[in-house]
Formats: structure tokens, sequence, C-alpha cells
């Protein structure tokens, strides 16, 4: 039977290898996942896995594609460090998103700087605000902030529902429950490289990107709510003895994730959309929990991290339009990931060894 | 009325039965997040089995089948490999979410034939509570069975209260020789077992056709529901009836014209499970002893 003994020192080079090891097994079970449902193998994991490097346009697309997901991931990993589970970023990013967006079309503002910053600002709290009630109700009362965070997500998919069907539905919409567009000033504009012109999709959100990673990255690792937060997660009793507060641990991390997961939605909507409509998020802030964890919960991980990820979301739509595989296939990889990524955990925490029964 | 009581029993049966098995598996310690997965795999197994076969009574087989078997995935990285739980629950949803919108592909705009009603003799000859009562499908008897048998199993029998000392503390369970990882691997099935059948209900007698994702939460609120319930059964059964009226509460809401726009009245079955987490946290906020001790802990075998 195997042996588990906790180890000492933690093997770092599984740091890297865990993440690189479990695609490669995670790719293998979804090729016999697809072998067993008769779909044609190779030609699946061609769509998903390469088809969206064919063309330069495609990828810069992957990288608007793993935009929200990394700025949720990044802002998850406060979460996660700390042992929070907040799995309700889908509903902070979708009340983010219809914060800012309200205060968009109630305020229109031509000056983009101003009206975009301000839209920045009122969307991180907007997230804020929403995971700050599993963090109130967890300090006040001790209830668990996995089911009333996922419970959430649901109230906030209705209520983002009824606000563009009824008090923000644009009246010129023909009947579509859309807003009004977005005033020029809250719209991201595209990326026109000087010689290339338009890539793909590709928006100056992106760049946000390149503040929140070091931000966060340094946040973690050389501050001391990071300090705090990293031991509070990892020994909650070192944590209580060291006197840290954990009701403030709760709240600052909730607040952080939720903020970004927001702030990411203002980005999506921003930049790709340019009006409210019923469905804002596609499953990003769950996603963005397998991102997170890919990226081994730190900050330019979860860059890679979301970037893989979102390669194979865009390459489930192609196998979507060319093979007729329902896109949501990509759950199926996620989730095995997950699972295989956690294992490596074990790995790297526990030294495995046989022992035969005696 | 009649007819609303009947609609509010039935709706609550498939959280009642997916409550039912995550009650015993998180009695035994395991914290379980996949429910809502499982769910679906029963779902989609139920469906897909009453299509090849033709008889509903096939799909309560093979949607408590599926559900077993999804859950040994689980049981295979928490319990074998140490996981943890809630991120592999979690992961088990997301991976059925994946997995049934595949196998279910083929499934859509296709209907089944729903269970047949069963009349208990006499029984359903008394006015008003007859028809109420006892004019149900076989899973309806099921699952009120089942929850009723939970109870008498966890606080009568030997079996059960070895099942609650692994989930107390797995540590001395162990040390005075249960199998606190065979246990485990057991409940965590019958877990899987329960969500599947839950999962089968919802084709093969609420909505007899396929979509992704039709579980709608459900697995979820179970979750919800054992710890409201505070791992007692028949507080599940009285839980899981509330929030079957609750369900039904929209639609009555949208027949009878309320003056609450629909996604209100839709938005109540989570905030009510919010609430009352809360309530019963403030009942329980000085130690609760229900909380099976080592809930979610993962077992390290030392020997």
């Amino acid at each position: 039977m195997l042996i588990f003994t906790p180890r000492t020192i933690q093997s770092n080079h599984w740091v890297l290898i865990g993440p690189l090891i479990s695609i490669i097994l995670t790719i293998m079970i979804g090729a016999l996942i697809f072998k067993m449902l008769n779909y044609p193998v190779t030609e699946s994991l061609y769509q998903v896995f390469i088809s969206p490097f064919s063309r330069v346009d495609r990828i810069a697309d992957i990288l608007v594609k793993a935009c929200p997901l990394i700025i949720i991931g990044i802002g998850l990993i406060f979460c996660f460090r700390a042992n929070i589970w907040n799995i309700g970023a889908e509903g902070q990013f979708i009340i983010g998103t219809l914060c800012a967006g309200s205060f968009a079309l109630l305020f229109p503002e031509n000056n983009n700087h101003i009206l975009l910053l301000s839209m920045f600002l009122v969307g991180f709290l907007g997230g804020a605000l929403w995971a700050s009630i599993p963090a109130i109700l967890k300090i006040k009362l001790n209830v668990n902030e996995i089911l009333v965070s996922l419970m959430l997500v649901y109230v906030a998919m209705l209520f983002i529902d009824f606000i563009v069907r009824g008090p923000l539905r644009d009246p010129m919409s023909f009947g579509f429950p859309l807003s009004k567009p977005y005033p020029d000033g809250a719209i991201i504009s595209k990326i026109n490289f000087p010689g290339i012109g338009y890539l793909g999709q590709l928006h100056y959100g992106i760049i946000s990107i390149l503040f929140l990673a070091p931000f966060s990255w340094f946040l973690i690792n050389r501050t001391l709510p990071g300090f705090q937060i990293k031991v509070f997660g990892s020994a909650p009793k070192a944590s209580s003895f060291a006197g840290f507060n954990k009701n403030k641990i709760t709240l600052g991390v909730l607040i952080m994730s939720g903020g970004m997961a927001g702030l990411a939605g203002v980005i999506e909507v921003s930049a790709n959309m340019g009006q409210l409509q019923p469905e804002v998020s596609f499953g990003y802030g769950f996603t963005a929990i397998i991102v997170a964890f890919l990226g081994r919960l730190n900050p330019y991980g979860v860059i890679i991290a979301g970037l893989v990820i979102a390669t194979a979301k865009l390459g489930a739509d192609n196998a979507q339009m060319i093979l007729g595989i329902p896109k949501v296939v990509t759950g199926i990889f996620e989730g095995i990931l997950l699972f295989f990524l956690l294992a490596g955990e074990t790995i790297q925490n526990y030294k495995v060894s046989l022992k035969r029964n005696s | 009325m009649e007819s609303l009581l009947i609609t509010i029993l039935v709706t609550s049966v498939p959280i009642l039965l997916a409550g039912t098995g995550e009650l015993i598996a998180e009695k035994s310690g395991v914290l379980n997040l996949g429910v809502e997965g499982m769910m679906l795999t029963g779902a989609v197994a139920a469906l897909g089995s009453v299509l090849i076969f033709g008889n509903p009574l096939a799909g309560i087989f093979f949607g408590a089948l599926a559900g077993i078997l999804i859950s040994l995935i689980f049981s295979f990285f928490t319990i074998f490999l140490m996981t943890n739980q809630v991120a592999t629950g979690l992961g088990l949803t997301i991976f059925a979410t994946g997995l049934t919108g595949l196998i279910g592909e083929p499934f859509v705009g296709k209907t089944i034939s729903s269970l047949p009603k069963i009349d208990i003799i006499f029984l359903s000859d008394i006015p008003f509570l007859g028809s109420i009562f006892f004019k149900h499908d076989i899973l309806f008897y099921i699952s009120i069975l089942l929850i009723i048998a939970v109870h008498f199993f966890l606080i009568k029998s030997r079996y059960g209260i070895i099942i609650r000392a692994v989930g107390d503390n797995h540590d001395s369970a162990h040390s005075i020789g249960y199998p606190v990882k065979k246990i485990r691997l057991l409940c965590v099935g019958f877990g899987g077992m329960c969500a599947g059948m839950g999962g089968a209900y919802i084709p093969l007698v609420l909505t007899p056709h396929w979509s992704e994702g039709m579980t709608a939460g459900k697995g979820w609120i179970a979750l919800a529901l054992v710890v409201f319930a505070s791992w007692l059964p028949f507080r599940l059964l009285l839980g899981a009836l509330i929030f079957g009226g609750i369900t039904i509460l929209q639609f009555v809401g949208q027949a009878r014209g309320w003056p609450f726009p629909s996604q209100f009245l839709n938005m109540l079955p989570y905030l009510v499970t919010i609430i009352a987490l809360s309530i019963i946290s403030i009942k329980t906020r000085s130690g609760n002893t229900l909380v099976p001790s080592s809930l979610g802990k993962p077992f390290l075998e030392n020997n």
C-alpha cells in the first residue's frame, strides 16, 4: 500500500513540474473521453489546443479571452491563500459590471479618462460590496462563505437580467433586453498598432494586468498584510497566537477578490460589448478558480495559466463550430486539470512510498 | 390547493434525496461540494437510459449507478490522495457539468415518459390526504423511506454510531481499529447514489427532457440544506419541503400576476438559503456539537 509521510521541506521543483504534468495527463484523459464518446480524437484535440495559434489575430484573441480570467484569478489568490473559499467571483463580476455600466449610462461623460477611471472605481466597489456580504456573514455569524458566495451568483444573474429588461432597457432596442450603448467615454478602444493595424480584438484593457500582477505580487510577498494572509491560511493557530485579526483578514481578502472580479467585468464589457446585456460573463468567475490553482496562487503564474485556459476556451469555440462538439467540454478539461493539480500538491507536501503489506 | 401541495411535495424530492446522501457523507467527515455535479450526472444517465431501454424504472437504476461511479472520482482524490475537499468537490461539479453537456448533446429535443404513479391501496382513498401523499411515483416513496431509515440508522444502529465516530474524530476511530478510509468511501458512495437519484428525479418526473445544467443550483441548495438541518434527518425533510414551497411560489406568483418582477421571485430560493444559513448560525453560535468535528479535514493514516 502507499504510505504518505509529510515533508518537512517542500519539494520545490514540483511548483513548475506539477502543473506541466497535470496538463499533459489532462489532455490524455480528455482524449480518452473523446474516444469513448465517438468524437474524432486528433481533430478534436487539434481544434481545442492548436487551432487558436493558427493566425496572429487569433493569438491576439487569446490575450483578450485571458484578460478577465487573469484579473479575476489574481484577485482570487488573496482568498485562496487565506483559505477563504470565495467561489462567487462570477456574481461579483456581474455586480461590478452592472454598477459601472449604470454609472456610465446615468452620468454620460465624453472625457475618456475621467469616466473610465470612475467606472473602474465604481466597478471595483460594486464587486467588493457583493463579496463583503459573505465576508460579513462569516465574521458576524460564522456562516459558510462557500455557500453564500455561490448563492449570490444566482442572485446577481437574476438582478442584472431584471435591470436590462426593466429600468435600463434601451427603448430603441426593439424589445431586446439590452441597455443603451455606453457613451463614447466609457469605451475601451482596440489597440491600433502603427504599421500593422488592429490585431483581433486586442484592446487597451490588457495593460491593466501589467499593473495588477506586480502590485498583487508585492502585496502578498513583501508586505505585512500579505504575510498575515499567508500565515492565516496555512497555519490558523499560529496566526491567532501572533495576534493577527482574522476578521480583518477575511474581510480584506474578500474585498480584494470581489473588487478585482468587478474590475475585470468593467474592462470586459467596456472593451468588448459596449452596453449591458443579460449575460455579461460566460462562467469567467468559475473558470478563474481553475486559473488561480493552475497558476499556483502566484500572480505571474496566473498570467500563464490564464493564457493556457483561454487557449482551450477559444479552441472549444472552434471545435463547436467545426466539429459540433458542445463547448462545455472545456469543463471536462478544467475539472480533470484541477484534480491533477490538487494531487500534485499532495505529492509536493508528502513523500509517497510503497510499502508491502506484511 | 390540492394540486399545489402535490407540486410542492414533488418539487422537494430532488433536494431531499441529494441532501440525504450528503448528510451521511458529511456525518462521516467528508464535505463533498460535488453534489450539483453528481445530480447532473444522475439526470443525464437517467434520461439516456430511458431513451435506450424505454423504461423509466431503468432511469432510477442508472441514475443511482452513475452517481456512485462519479463519486468514486471524488473519493479517490480526497480520501486516498488527501486532496483539499472543497477544491476537489468544486472540480467534480465543473467536470460533471462539462461531461453531462457532452453526453446530453444528442438527447436535446427528445422527451421521455415519466415514472408511473402508484396508488397505495386503502391509503390513497383517504379524502384529501390520500391524493396528496399516496398517489406518487416510486422514487417519491423511496425518498421518504430513505430519510426515515437514515434517521434511525444514524441514531440506533451500530454502523450509524461508527460513521459518526469516524466523522467526529478520525484519529481516535482509526486507533480503535475502524477502517476510516473504507467507511468514508462507502458514505461518499451513498451520497453519490442519492444525489444521482435526486438528479434522475428531475427528468423522470419534473421536466422530461434534457437541457444543459438542468439542476439549476439544486445541488448547492441541498448542501445548504444539510447545514440548515444541523445534520438532523427530520429537519432536512422539513427544510426540503420549505424549499419546495419557495420554488413553487415563483410559479404561483407568475400565474396569479403578483406585482413583482419574475426575477425577484426566482431569487427567493437563493436568498432564503442565505437567510436560513444565517439564522441557523445565530442559533448554534455557542458551539454546535452536531457539526462533525472532522468535517473537511484530510485523514492521514500513520502506521
